[in-house]
């Protein structure tokens, strides 16, 4: 092994690839699905079930090494999808979270289901027609505090019934309603006991007792859909479970219980550090260009106290831009190896969540009029960057769980 | 194919050198500081990991291929982990070997390359900072002119590492004045060359303070034609800057993650309100962000670096790098003061000699290089 930046030729073909299609099939959609909101590009919808047949989610479980020719190869799985969601998101943020596939609701199965479950559940995504999966854990008095959950699952004869509200749902409408697809729903089987007894439950569009409740309106990410889903006396089958029903002591559970079950999202969450990177690029893409189209150069080589306001702006966000997408590929090339990346992929996403943020942010400044304009689609991204501050835990929840990591604290230590 | 796994040579450097830096340089670094000078003893053995010979081919005296700035940046970052001051000491003859080993003449090769690859340390200064408002190595106010047989070179250095004791000087200088970085050369200056005066104290600067720096003032200093590295064909000077950078980019990674563990640990234990106050958020977000800033830093220098062994173009990548890794080094050692409150602000703990330290990477410019 050396140190290599340099990415495959077959994920660089992907990368190619995908950037002419996030620029000529996604980015001149991005205006029109942020005006009509909670509709659909169908047509691009449909066309992307057509090759992708399972999303841009693709698989989230760990790096495997298959022996070939009596080498270890590494698998490169998570870096394909990272260099994806860049590309794809590049293009536009909103379209792109609302691309058919399993999603998180789909990685919760593939992560922790049975085989059977996962043939049951898991064929429908390449199936004909595009279909979604979701997953339900935030509750409107609960976000990252999944200790607290109240949303309910009594056993009742070969049943479970789930009662509860869950909010901040993505793609719920699209897997409930535009297709025949599921959510994973986290709910307590023993509210005592804490995170050992909260287990994700499988439950299908149309079944009995699930209401969509609200389809929120939101500042950016306009196209993909969040919704609240209503529980009430919501009745699944017994094997819908994801996982073992027993309540094990946390202490014991190891792998098994909780922690285990939520390490497996540890592929997640560099993933949306892609999805920041993806739109800050935009944004600085946008912004060189229009600089160079004016003929104002940035020299990059001169130094910082000879450099103009503007020059120090761009070396500043190219540099946090950069380190953040190199932090991102470090966690899923650890993730490719097997090898466990809880803080490398916390410290990712913190650090493109952040400079995202302020990214999109100064490049609106730095265009003035014409980037707070709707003419433009600066201020989009700006709005659309904000959520990668925020879902699948926000800034703060990633410097805790980084902070834990580098201390050594437990969540007992470090609240 | 996409890597973060260093060589098994690289490795191996690393966990050499990394263990010079734990067990000697650290415990050292406070008073070499007070002291202003650098242990002798620590400078030997430093020079005894061969740093330069390592990269020097054969025929000059090494055993190498040539600089890896890769290598060198994981190296570096090692060293400066130690003691920043005494890791400027020790990579300060890169400059001169490198530039001469990369563009020198073979003349010049035979002259200068042997003693950069001796068994004893042997201090080689480049003198390339000026003491001026925003100064910026692609505005040199040193000038050299052509004058029939000779250069003469005019104007004044500072920061330049070891001067008093460097047998010859390497000078930047400008030859085309208003040329930028492509008007810039470099001159190997013998020091008792005449108008040619070296401060007669090293510096005072508020940080680096084991490692003695000197002005220097070229008063129509006359050099022969021979004294320019690489003859007509010269140097690329914005190609020895970015290495410089790199170099000093690694150096600051190493001084971050110094005072970033110290912060760890140090928040572990202290107890106040009845916790270790890593177990408050203000406290762990700021030594979360000093790792998270660490690492990035690393990122970026080892990527430019990447590209530099491979001959692709990289000056804009060290340059970002490079400032990145200034801003970060300061940002992280404020925090590692303030993480111990006055604690960190007295002479008894590290942090306040970090935190000085930290600032001299924005001053800093072609003292050491990759």
């Amino acid at each position: 092994m050396t140190i290599d930046f340099e990415l495959s030729p077959k994920i660089k073909g992907t990368q190619n690839m995908l950037r002419m299609f996030a620029e000529q099939a996604v980015r001149p959609q991005a205006r029109k699905y942020d005006e009509e909101e909670h509709e659909k590009p169908w047509d691009l919808l449909n066309m992307v079930h057509g090759f992708m047949k399972g999303g841009v989610g693709g698989s989230m479980s760990g790096g495997d090494t298959k022996a070939e020719g009596g080498e270890k190869k590494r698998s490169e799985r998570q870096l394909t999808t990272a260099v994806t969601v860049e590309e794809i998101f590049w293009g536009d943020a909103g379209i792109a979270l609302a691309f058919p596939g399993q999603g998180l609701g789909g990685a919760a199965v593939q992560a922790t289901g049975s085989p059977e479950q996962k043939e049951q559940f898991l064929a429908r995504f390449s199936g004909e027609k595009p279909v979604w999966g979701a997953m339900a854990i935030t509750e409107p008095e609960a976000g990252s505090d999944t200790a607290n959950l109240k949303t309910t699952a009594v056993k009742d004869g070969n049943e479970w019934i789930l009662n509860g509200e869950k909010i901040f749902v993505t793609s719920g409408k699209s897997a409930l309603e535009d297709s025949e697809g599921f959510v994973v729903v986290w709910a307590t089987v023993d509210a005592k006991a804490g995170r050992a007894g909260i287990k994700p439950f499988i439950v299908e569009h149309g079944t009995p007792g699930m209401t969509i409740a609200k389809v929120e309106d939101k500042m950016g990410i306009r196209c993909s859909d969040t919704v609240t889903l209503a529980f009430m006396d919501c009745r699944i089958p017994e094997a819908n479970i994801l996982g073992s029903a027993e309540v094990i002591d946390p202490k014991k559970a190891g792998e098994k219980g909780f922690k285990g079950v939520m390490a497996t999202f540890d592929a997640t969450r560099p993933m949306v550090a892609a999805m920041a990177i993806g739109v800050g690029r935009a944004a600085l893409d946008y912004v060189k260009q229009a600089m160079a189209d004016e003929g104002v150069e940035v020299r990059y080589a001169i130094s910082p106290s000879n450099m103009t306001a503007i020059e120090r702006d761009i070396t500043e966000m190219e540099a946090n831009l950069r380190a953040a997408r190199l932090l991102t590929w470090r966690a899923v090339w650890m993730l490719d190896g097997g090898v466990r990346n809880s803080l490398e992929a916390s410290m990712a996403k913190a650090k493109a969540g952040l400079a995202v943020t302020q990214i999109t942010q100064k490049c609106v400044e730095l265009l003035g009029p014409l980037g707070y304009s709707r003419k433009v689609l600066l201020e989009k991204w700006m709005r659309d960057a904000k959520i990668n501050d925020i879902f699948e835990g926000t800034g703060q929840i990633q410097m805790l769980i980084t902070a834990r990591n580098v201390l050594g604290f437990g969540r007992d230590k470090l609240k | 194919m996409l890597s973060f796994e260093p060589s098994e040579e690289q490795a191996m450097v690393k966990e050499t050198i990394a263990g010079f830096a734990t067990d000697q340089m650290d415990p050292a670094s406070r008073e070499m500081d007070e002291a202003c000078a650098v242990s002798t003893d620590l400078v030997k053995t430093g020079w005894e990991l061969e740093i330069i010979s390592s990269c020097v081919p054969e025929e000059y005296g090494g055993f190498g291929e040539g600089p890896s700035a890769l290598t060198g940046a994981i190296a570096y970052e090692e060293l400066a982990y130690g003691d920043l001051s005494t890791a400027l000491h020790i990579c300060s003859p890169t400059m001169m070997a490198y530039t001469v080993l990369m563009y020198g003449t073979e003349e010049q090769k035979q002259q200068l390359l042997p003693v950069a690859c001796g068994d004893e340390f042997k201090a080689a200064a480049a003198a390339l900072v000026e003491p001026k408002f925003a100064f910026c190595p692609s505005k040199l106010s040193t000038t050299a002119k052509h004058e029939g047989e000779e250069y003469v070179l005019k104007g004044s250095k500072c920061l330049v590492p070891l001067a008093a004791d460097s047998d010859n000087l390497l000078v930047f200088a400008a030859t085309e004045p208003g040329a930028g970085f492509a008007g810039v050369q470099a001159f190997v200056v013998p020091k008792g060359a005449e108008n040619l005066v070296i401060g007669e104290e090293p510096e005072k600067n508020m940080g680096l303070k084991a490692l003695k720096t000197y002005e220097v003032t070229l008063n129509n200093v006359k050099v022969p034609l021979a004294a320019k590295v690489g003859g007509q064909a010269g140097i690329d000077y914005l190609e020895l800057i970015s290495r410089s950078r790199l170099a000093l980019a690694a150096m600051a990674i190493g001084t971050m993650k110094r005072a970033a563990e110290h912060s760890r640990d140090y928040a572990k234990e202290r107890i106040a309100f009845g916790d270790p106050i890593g177990s408050r958020q203000a406290i762990a977000f700021m030594i979360a962000e000093m790792f998270m800033e660490t690492d990035a830093t690393r990122m970026l220098v080892w990527e430019a670096a990447w590209k530099a062994d491979r001959g692709e173009e990289f000056a804009n990548d060290a340059a970002i790098a490079k400032n990145y890794a200034a801003e970060k080094c300061m940002k992280v050692c404020d925090g590692a003061l303030q993480v111990m409150g006055g604690h960190g602000y007295v002479r008894d703990n590290m942090p306040e000699l970090w935190f000085r330290n930290a600032r001299a990477f924005s001053a800093l410019e072609g003292m050491i290089m990759v």
